[in-house]
């Protein structure tokens, strides 16, 4: 008996957002990367109808982490101080195809940094790597208003991907993403409802839906990944049945997440294991879980993680 | 919902005398609005309005497309007028073929006509097929819901997608006499159409004609849309340029989960579902 044709078949599709200008297109990256595109769900229908190949893109910090376990520092620690040497660092020994360039020094609770701070290691990575740029804010409303327009401007024609517009603090990222042409991040917190309204007030400001990443937060393994998991599995089949509002590629955030968990960083707990395996098995896992809800683009830190991962979309995708 | 704009029709007296002054700009503008007001097709009947029905659709088809592409839905219950805007019409984006009974005390054969007329229509093109025999227009449950099966069966047997099926279950006006309990009839007749086939058919219904000559029609439209999308209607004739029903349209596929709440639910509705 002929096995039956079972694949569903959808009619609408995933945009694609091509991140990084090269030299042809008025920027000074020296690759891009393009996400998205996928007109099924991850592993259904045919090869055609996949998305583009997912990436990992690299979180690189504009300030020395203080809080990062050892576990996860030990690969960084000679690069801490130098963002530009930490991307480069990603790119040359650990194959990354893109760069997050993480503001968390900016923020008030932490060391506070000013936007001239701020401007000069978007300068500072973008001249030491040529793959394109995620620039994401430090999470205070106030101070990314502040701050982001100037790191906007910094990079301004290198295409890059830049957040996050809230449904409450969409305006200013918005414009300057608009003047400066970058594409946007959209953050909604693990809200698809909200996640929509945000689409649709930053597209209400003129702002193409064809150029926007959406980010529903996330949760790791063990802290609410299964909420992550089913916003992005909805907003796939939202995608597929035709909803324009929800047909954006997606971001999350899989190396900050898991390495907030216990099982991650804790040292001492000697029957989980060897520690120093325990945070890249967890930010692996993690991020292996949400590609499988149609992730395009993945955070991570870890560089064995990374490479688990990129190991994995390799084996899985052996055709691109 | 697929919604299939009911305004381009030689019934409407607009229409009728653009048909009579071949003003291809009424049309034209017709098509335009009804585009933006979020139709999926635009149904094309000649009505009434000219004697040759086949020029007229001709006519009719071309004028439409001059100004958009949206899918057309043609309107004839004659098989010769569907083939003769067949002949002019660019149906790459989709085409329905608008509407065959079961078979004619006339023309036994008239559902396969359709059907091969959809097939050389292609891949995209569809047909509504109404629950109507030689007999005539059935009033109760069981007669509506065994011809539907009889209509999917011809289509199975044609290797006719069920995709590509509409089956409309004839909406009669409400203020008929003794008319009033069809509604609820139509409603118990879908509950089990549904089931017909898998993937299932489209259940589609000529809504406007329920308020035909009653009061308070917009009303009366709206709220049997709504009851009706609830058993399982996904597509409808409607007047797409009334926006408290589209707005009815919008909250009831919103309520019923088929599109994502979100505080504009409303506004964007019609530009969500633009193919």
């Amino acid at each position: 008996m002929a096995v039956p044709e079972i694949a569903e078949s959808f009619t609408g599709s995933v945009s694609r957002v091509t991140i990084g200008a090269t030299k042809d297109s008025g920027g000074t990256r020296t690759s891009t990367v393009t996400v998205g595109g996928a007109r099924n769900v991850v592993y259904g229908g045919s090869m055609e109808e996949t998305s583009e190949k997912p990436v990992i893109a690299m979180d690189v910090l504009d300030s020395r982490p203080e809080d990062w376990p050892d576990a996860l520092a030990e690969a960084y620690k000679d690069v801490f101080d130098s963002p530009g040497d930490w991307a480069k660092k990603c790119v040359e020994e650990f194959g990354a195809e893109l760069i997050c360039l993480k503001f968390e020094g900016i923020h008030p609770d932490k060391k506070d940094l000013d936007a001239s701070h701020a401007v000069k290691i978007t300068e500072e990575v973008a001249k030491a790597v040529g793959v394109p740029l995620v620039l994401w804010g430090c999470g205070n409303d106030e101070k990314d208003n502040q701050v982001m327009p100037k790191v906007s401007g910094a990079a301004k024609g290198e295409n890059c991907l830049i957040g996050t517009a809230k449904e409450d603090n969409y305006k200013a990222l918005t414009a300057i993403a608009l003047a400066d042409g970058h594409n946007l991040i959209t953050h909604a917190p693990l809200d698809i409802n909200i996640a929509k309204q945000v689409n649709i007030l930053v597209s209400d400001m003129g702002f193409p839906l064809e150029r926007i990443v959406t980010f529903q937060a996330t949760g790791a393994l063990g802290y609410g990944i299964e909420y992550a998991y089913s916003i992005q599995e909805r907003q796939r089949l939202a995608a597929l049945g035709g909803d324009k509002m929800m047909a954006m590629p997606a971001i999350c955030d899989v190396g900050y997440e898991s390495w907030r968990a216990k099982e991650a960083k804790l040292v001492d707990a000697p029957g989980w294991g060897a520690a120093g395996d325990r945070g890249p098995m967890w930010e692996a896992t993690t991020a292996i879980c949400l590609l499988q809800a149609g992730v395009d683009i993945i955070r991570m830190r870890h560089p064995r993680a990374a490479a688990t991962v990129k190991n994995f979309i390799n084996q899985i995708r052996k055709k691109d | 919902m697929i919604l299939i704009a009911e305004r381009i029709n030689g019934m409407f007296t607009d229409v009728k005398k653009a048909i009579a002054e071949k003003d291809k700009q009424v049309i034209g503008e017709l098509a335009k609005k009804q585009t933006e007001a979020g139709a999926t097709y635009l149904d094309v009947n000649v009505g009434t309005a000219a004697a040759d029905q086949e020029g007229t659709m001709q006519w009719l088809v071309e004028s439409i497309q001059e100004t958009c592409t949206t899918p057309l839905c043609l309107d004839s219950q004659k098989p010769g007028v569907i083939a003769a805007g067949l002949k002019v019409i660019n149906a790459k984006g989709g085409v329905i073929l608008n509407s065959t009974p079961l078979n004619k005390k006339t023309d036994e054969e008239i559902m396969d006509k359709y059907i091969e007329m959809a097939e050389q229509a292609g891949p995209k093109a569809s047909i509504i097929a109404l629950t109507m025999d030689k007999n005539g227009v059935p009033q109760d449950i069981d007669t509506r819901v065994a011809i539907a099966a009889e209509i999917v069966q011809k289509a199975m047997e044609k290797g006719f997608d069920s995709r590509r099926l509409f089956i409309d279950t004839i909406v009669l006006p409400v203020k008929v006499p003794n008319a009033q309990v069809q509604p609820c009839n139509i409603l118990a007749a879908m509950d089990q159409i549904k089931y017909l086939a898998d993937p299932a058919p489209h259940m589609t219904v000529g809504l406007s004609n329920i308020s035909q000559g009653a009061t308070e029609r917009s009303l009366i439209n709206r709220v049997f849309l709504a009851m009706a999308a609830s058993h399982g209607l996904d597509s409808a004739i409607v007047d797409v340029l009334d926006e408290k029903l589209m707005n009815v349209v919008a909250t009831a596929e919103m309520l019923m989960n088929k599109q994502i709440y979100s505080d504009s639910f409303l506004k964007v509705y019609t530009s969500v579902k633009k193919p």
